[in-house]
């Protein structure tokens, strides 16, 4: 059965070279919009589907850095799209996404999609030229996210690419059955949280802090998170914004400040490294690793992103009364409201044959975005049009309402910000260097600032 | 003429004795156990993958592999999983991936053994203007890293090649199809090959082609009659060589196949297999140890050329 498949997918190429050809040189004459108004009604459970009829036969591919199994759930939330539409979505996860999809673009053998997670990467791949505008219904589709995730799909100004997930990276997981027998209060404000901190640290039963920010070649990005989340709860997201920009340097009080709340916080060697070893032992720890010693009581609290849900053990029970849950993390600056840091995906076109626009248009819809939330937990979208009700685990939940709270200060994930040769790069290296080998704050500062672009 | 023949002769003698003497060195009681202590070092970490793979996520996990010997608490399921269990729309797991590897593999090793022989025959045995600086060009192509012709190798494949208006090389659609990957291992295997094999078929007895060029034979009669029977070692040992670097090659298939289930290798998948935030490390090590095993087996097939082979081009004989 897979024999025949494959010999007859080396020929099928050929033909559908042909097939693709004559599909566009033929829409370009007729409705190149491909509304579906003209094609053949679909009916029964398809009908929902009509507006992206007209293509069937078609197959488009996607590029993304999401694999099996999160991928899976992708794949399944379409799969009846696809069958109803008769467009194939051929996906194909790669963990070498970020450095192949310039690769694969330069080389003119882009994707018909690329699903990409920092805006840094969607600016240098606009610059290629080779990115299309979106159609009109995505763009309509837009004003259901908040305008800033707009501003983050956008390249000088112009919109290109529709979000499509969405996860909320200021949680900090703890654990509600130790909280209450030890008798402790979720905390509300920084001050309640440091306090706490402190509380514990003399209690003298585990550390109150553990991390980890090993991730293989990536090591050192959830020490980026930390010191986002304090510039953002600091200064608020003015200051942030710059700050990202280069226009306020790393070298600025305002952010040497910040980094001192870090190094007060994350550095404090009574505070850390709940059940792992000293401060230095946060660099060797793998991030997967780090919140373990929560489930034994030998730390309390971890700082980490909505997707660190996926590295509890099986059986782990997740929720406002169970073994593990979460909470937001305050802002240091109690006038900052509510701030939010949090990373999502962008889907960029590299065509605009109308099938291709017929899927970015479903995928931008709340349809969609519906969809997947109803295949598996984990997933978030920032999408108002999204029912609550829909997420049924507390941590999608949690991380639902904060994406869409319209009073939160919500901002993108600063190091995807960046460029890549500081947000990938330098920033990860002497942060890294900043827990390991203790380098001082100026130090690190300075370095972060040199290896800027011009 | 006989000069050289007896200057060939002699150093034949001087590398013979010296194969001699490093084998009576070896085959001394002391010289057997510093091999096979270095071969048990070789091994320690193969088998602690081999054991790791064996064993539960929990154990793996909390202790190291040698516990095996203490608590041998092992289990098939990373395996069995690896082998059934694929994502979504993906049956069998690795199987299509396994035969993807062997579907890249094997073109992709015959392609540049078969162009090379021919190509090293021709520079070394038929005389023409320029023949030195053609064989001299290849070798030097050896310089220029793969990574630096990915992308204008790419671009050919897509977009063909124009000077003006005037079509050089077509574009061909060939993505998701394995033509690319094979022609792109093919370009990239060639220099090394020609140069392998132009040393080894270059020291063939003149007295042999000489006696079947006067017997009447054609270049392709003593090409495939006399140099192809008489190089076999370096075939072999350059069929190995070859096959075990498409084998274990990432970068090539990612960049001409993609990582789809049609036509990726079994390498593209598994640096997909631990998921997007490495949830299912504990899959790794069963993965690379079915990775492993088809490489072993050429190499224990195809094991007593390639001792010979490694010969072909260092000893002159």
């Amino acid at each position: 059965m897979n024999g025949t498949h494959r010999r007859r997918l080396l020929a099928v190429p050929a033909v559908l070279g042909l097939v693709l050809a004559a599909a566009c040189s033929n829409s370009s004459g007729g409705s190149a919009k491909g509304d579906g108004a003209d094609a053949a009604p679909l009916t029964g459970d398809c009908a929902k589907y009509q507006a992206y009829a007209g293509h069937s036969g078609t197959k488009v591919t996607m590029f993304a850095s999401i694999r099996s199994p999160e991928s899976d759930s992708l794949e399944k939330s379409w799969s009846e799209f696809s069958s109803c539409t008769g467009i194939k979505i051929v996906y194909e996860g790669s963990p070498d996404f970020e450095s192949q999809l310039p690769v694969r673009v330069a080389g003119g053998n882009a994707p018909d999609f690329a699903i990409v997670p920092q805006p840094g990467l969607l600016a240098q791949m606009v610059k290629t030229g080779k990115v299309v505008k979106p159609p009109a219904r995505t763009v309509a589709n837009e004003d259901k996210w908040s305008p800033v995730w707009k501003t983050y799909g956008s390249v000088n100004g112009t919109f290109y690419a529709a979000p499509m997930s969405a996860n909320m990276k200021s949680l900090v997981w703890y654990s509600p059955k130790a909280f209450k027998q030890a008798g402790y209060e979720v905390p509300k404000t920084w001050a309640d949280l440091m306090s706490l901190s402190d509380k514990i640290a003399k209690a003298g039963g585990g550390k109150p802090w553990c991390g980890g920010i090993g991730s293989g070649t990536a090591t050192g990005w959830p020490a980026t998170d930390w010191l986002e989340e304090v510039v953002l709860g600091t200064h608020g997201g003015d200051v942030y914004d710059q700050w990202v920009s280069h226009k306020l340097k790393f070298s600025d009080p305002k952010i040497t400040e910040a980094m001192q709340t870090v190094a007060g916080w994350m550095q404090n060697p009574a505070w850390v490294n709940g059940g792992i070893g000293d401060v230095k032992s946060i660099a060797t720890t793998t991030f997967q690793d780090a919140g373990t010693p929560i489930l034994s009581s030998k730390c309390w609290m971890l700082q980490q992103a909505s997707f660190y849900r996926a590295q509890w053990p099986q059986g782990t029970s997740i929720g406002p009364d169970g073994d593990i849950f979460a909470f937001h993390l305050p802002a240091v600056n109690p006038s900052v409201t509510n701030p939010v840091e949090g990373g999502g995906e962008f889907v960029t076109a590299f065509s605009d044959r109308p099938e291709v626009q017929a899927v970015q248009d479903y995928l931008s819809s709340a349809d969609w975005a519906s969809s997947r939330v109803r295949v598996s937990q984990g997933w978030v979208s920032a999408n108002q049009g999204v029912d609550k009700s829909l997420y049924t685990d507390p941590i999608d939940r949690l991380s639902a309402d904060a994406l869409t709270d319209p009073a939160a200060t919500f901002r993108f994930d600063g190091s995807d910000l960046m460029p890549a040769a500081v947000g990938a790069g330098q920033e990860w290296k002497s942060l890294t260097a900043w827990f390991a080998e203790g380098q001082a704050i100026p130090k690190v500062a300075a370095d972060i600032d040199a290896a800027w672009p011009q | 003429m006989s000069e050289t023949a007896v200057g060939r002769t002699a150093r034949a003698r001087a590398a013979a004795a010296g194969v001699r003497t490093a084998r009576k060195s070896l085959g001394s009681p002391l010289g057997s156990l510093v091999v096979i202590v270095v071969t048990v070092l070789w091994t320690i970490p193969t088998f602690g993958l081999l054991a790791t793979s064996l064993r539960p996520k929990q154990d793996v996990a909390s202790s190291g592999w040698w516990e095996v010997f203490v608590h041998p608490d092992l289990t098939l399921s990373n395996y069995h999983t690896v082998l059934f269990e694929g994502g979504f729309s993906v049956s069998g797991g690795l199987m299509p991936y396994l035969v993807n590897s062997l579907a890249i593999s094997l073109p992709a090793t015959l392609f540049p053994l078969v162009l090379a022989a021919m190509a090293a025959y021709v520079l070394a045995w038929v005389r023409f203007k320029g023949s030195d600086t053609v064989f001299f060009v290849i070798f030097a192509l050896q310089v220029v890293p793969l990574q630096m012709a990915l992308i204008p190798l790419l671009r050919l494949f897509s977009g063909g090649a124009h000077l003006g208006s005037l079509t050089i090389v077509p574009a061909v659609d060939l993505s998701g199809t394995y033509a690319p990957v094979w022609l792109a291992h093919t370009m990239f295997a060639l220099p090394l090959a020609t140069f392998l094999l132009h040393n080894f078929i270059s020291q063939l007895p003149r007295d042999l082609m000489e006696a079947a060029v006067v017997d009447g034979a054609s270049h392709f009669r003593i090409f495939t009659s006399i140099v192809l029977p008489l190089c076999t070692p370096a075939l072999a040992s350059f069929a190995i060589f070859q096959f075990l670097w498409v084998w274990n090659d990432l970068l090539v298939a990612l960049t001409f196949a993609g990582g789809s289930a049609d036509v990726a290798p079994m390498t593209a998948r598994l640096a997909q297999l631990s998921g997007s935030f490495g949830g299912r490390w504990e899959l790794l090590t069963a993965g690379a140890f079915l990775s492993l095993i088809v490489p072993l087996a050429v190499f224990f097939a195809l094991q007593r050329f390639f001792v010979r082979g490694l010969l072909a081009g260092s000893v002159k004989g």
